[in-house]
């Protein structure tokens, strides 16, 4: 079971072995933050199976964090590894678009 | 109680500091509350909302800057042109958030501004900030894409500010920008409690900057339109407000520079008032202005000369020509030359510049040359009525005014009437030329001068290296004569006047002449009397001779008669 870390910089080791990792802003348990990470939770378990991690990093308790790294409104995702980062923001609930940014479209058509 | 209102007013306002803002919105932006400032590109929001929280924050009420739009670094690098160090008021009254959206960024379903906001409202306390800044807001909206999550947003941060206490400047595009389907504006436009539109436009190719208050929840406002001018410290806003009236019964009297125009005018200008110079070109209009800030000089007073689109060195040379010379004051900072470019700016902003030179400055003199250059930067009607407000602007403080005004002909009473100066202005004289006999000779005439006798009389203004002065002209059968033309007409006229001179003593000396053999005649004439009354008294005292004798003759005869008693009854 891959693991989802709410306190960022934790588990790096599973975080470096994981084939996809992600890191999830959101603001406490507001609706989409939480609605967000409930997508992005399935869709991993969906396409990537085990070999996922996702970082949760609540932006009420490190805002400065959140802004260093460019992140304004939540929820926000980005997809750390692998190379090229991307960036997506809202609730993840367009998962044809979700799909298509991380290159899953041909197989969402399948 | 209109004073316990004001009070009230005052007290739910934040002053910006920005100058004229502060007045048209009587007090400031709403405290607590969001002020929306909406235009095109380059009509100045950002400057705008940035030196309202600069003021701020030097002024004890730290701000948030949350940058939509620019790089806080380039914000930080412009403002440093107007003078602000910024770098030094980020470590404890200002903090800058890069909130640009990366330009790779998807938007896959609904997101909100809540954890911004919570975010902000922690630093917020931290750095104790009293106002922020959200510019601008349009490019935060634009990624929802929903006008009702738009609506639910800006809700959102309308509830936050009053909820945290902030004072929310909202910068946002209007729809000059030609961007359609932007009905949050509309809804903004109803959220905030004061609404402000810029604009850029360029008129008869003069850029020119303009606001006006929209709307203000629970206070007066000028509803006009202003300037909104960049100065070299900041942005400003060109309103006038109603001056108090200066004590007009100054009777001190100023020279013009001229001996023989003071003179004409009863002593000179008026301490306080305003001087029209009107005359096509060439006719000595920044002479006069330069003999007029001279003479401001020489009695120890502070004086301005700005002039357009002539370098002021260039003035200074052109009028020690003429044996002006004011370098020694400008050097000495007693005298301010000022050049401006005409075309750059509408009138509003000249006179904005001219104010804040004037309060600079401080002078006692001032001379604008031409005051036609800024009514001519303007083509709107509305704004000739500029020079007005400049006039009374100067009047206020008692600073005596002499400006030029530039005649395309030489008529002034035609080509005057649209510049409202000349019925603002106290004293005004104009200048002319008359073309005579292949000479080009100016003319001074006084048209009006307010509470003084003045001379009615043209005066033929010559120019000499040794400054202006100012002759009679020459009257001849109803013809005014200048120039080499009088200087004929006097000798001719000496001429005449010789000759004639010459005839009378001629006439006077035939008289005399004509006198005298009169004179001489009855000379004669009295004598041969006084020979004939000498004849006939001797004749008389003959004939009485001859009498007596006759008569003792005739007694002796008598007395030999004798015997005969009876005597003659007429014997003597």
């Amino acid at each position: 079971m891959p693991a989802i870390s709410s306190v960022p910089d934790s588990n790096k080791q599973e975080a470096r072995a994981a084939g996809f990792v992600f890191r999830l802003y959101v603001a406490g348990e507001a609706p989409n933050s939480q609605l967000a990470l409930r997508n992005l939770k399935v869709l991993c378990q969906d396409h990537y199976r085990d070999d996922f991690h996702i970082d949760v990093v609540d932006v009420l308790l490190s805002p400065e964090r959140a802004w260093t790294e460019g992140v304004i409104v939540t929820p926000t995702v980005v997809r750390v590894t692998p190379e090229p980062g991307i960036r997506i923001i809202g609730n993840l609930s367009n998962t044809d678009q979700v799909l298509s940014v991380l290159g899953f479209a041909m197989q969402a058509n399948d | 109680m209109p004073s316990a209102r004001m009070q009230h007013n005052k007290l739910n306002k934040v002053l910006t500091g920005i100058r004229g803002l502060d007045d048209i919105t009587n007090g400031g932006f709403p405290r607590g509350r969001a002020t929306l400032l909406a235009g095109g590109p380059g009509s100045g929001k950002t400057v705008l909302a940035l030196q309202a929280l600069v003021n701020g924050a030097k002024n004890g009420e730290p701000g948030i800057f949350v940058a939509f739009e620019e790089d806080s670094a380039h914000i930080v690098a412009n403002a440093a042109t107007f003078g602000w160090n910024l770098p030094e008021m980020e470590k404890q009254s200002l903090f800058f958030l890069d909130a640009k959206p990366r330009p790779d960024v998807v938007c896959a379903g609904h997101f909100d501004l809540a954890g911004l906001l919570a975010a902000l409202k922690a630093k917020a306390d931290q750095i104790g900030a009293k106002r922020i800044v959200f510019d601008s807001i349009d490019v935060l909206l634009s990624l929802l894409n929903d006008s009702l999550a738009e609506r639910r947003e800006l809700y959102r941060l309308s509830d936050w500010l009053v909820s945290c206490g902030l004072t929310g400047i909202i910068t946002c595009k209007n729809n000059d920008s030609g961007q359609t389907n932007l009905d949050y504006q509309d809804f903004l436009q109803y959220m905030v409690d004061c609404a402000i539109f810029l604009r850029h436009d360029l008129e008869n190719r003069v850029a020119r900057r303009t606001l006006h208050i929209v709307k203000y929840r629970g206070s007066g406002f000028y509803a006009g339109e202003v300037a909104l001018s960049f100065g070299d410290h900041g942005v400003e806003v060109i309103s006038f407000p109603l001056m108090p009236a200066y004590d007009r019964d100054s009777t001190e009297r100023v020279s013009s520079g001229v001996e023989r125009l003071d003179s004409m005018l009863g002593g000179g200008y008026y301490r306080g008032a305003a001087v029209l110079l009107s005359g096509a070109p060439g006719t000595a209009k920044t002479t006069l202005c330069g003999s007029f800030v001279l003479a401001a000089c020489a009695r120890g007073e502070r004086a301005l000369f700005v002039g357009f689109d002539e370098p002021a060195n260039e003035i200074v040379r052109n009028l020690r020509s003429v044996g002006i010379d004011l370098r020694p004051h400008v050097d000495s900072g007693l005298l301010l030359m000022r050049s401006i470019r005409s075309s750059l700016t509408g009138a509003e902003e000249h006179i904005g510049t001219l104010r804040n030179l004037l309060e600079t400055h401080q002078p006692r003199c001032v001379v604008i040359d031409p005051l036609s250059a800024i009514i001519n930067s303007d083509a709107n009607a509305i704004r000739r009525r500029m020079p007005e407000q400049l006039l009374e602007m100067t009047k206020a403080t008692g600073v005596t005014l002499v400006c030029s005004s530039l005649l395309n002909g030489n008529d002034a009473l035609d080509e005057s009437t649209d510049i409202h100066v000349s019925t603002v202005a106290d004293t005004w004289i104009q200048l002319s030329y008359d073309v005579l006999a292949g000479e080009r000779n100016r003319a001074l005439t006084i048209i009006k001068s307010r509470g003084t006798e003045h001379s009615n009389q043209v005066r033929e203004l010559i120019l000499s290296a040794s400054g202006i002065t100012l002759t009679d002209v020459y009257q001849a059968d109803g013809e005014v004569l200048m120039g080499t033309a009088r200087w004929q007409k006097e000798i001719a006229e000496k001429d005449a006047e010789e000759h004639l001179l010459a005839g009378v003593e001629h006439k006077r000396k035939e008289l005399e002449l004509a006198q005298a053999e009169v004179n001489a005649r009855i000379e004669v004439l009295q004598r041969g009397m006084a020979v004939k009354r000498a004849e006939l008294e001797m004749l008389l005292a003959a004939e009485v001779s001859r009498l007596k004798k006759a008569s003792r003759t005739h007694q002796a005869l008598w007395g030999k008669r004798s015997g005969d008693s009876q005597k003659p009854a007429s014997a003597s």
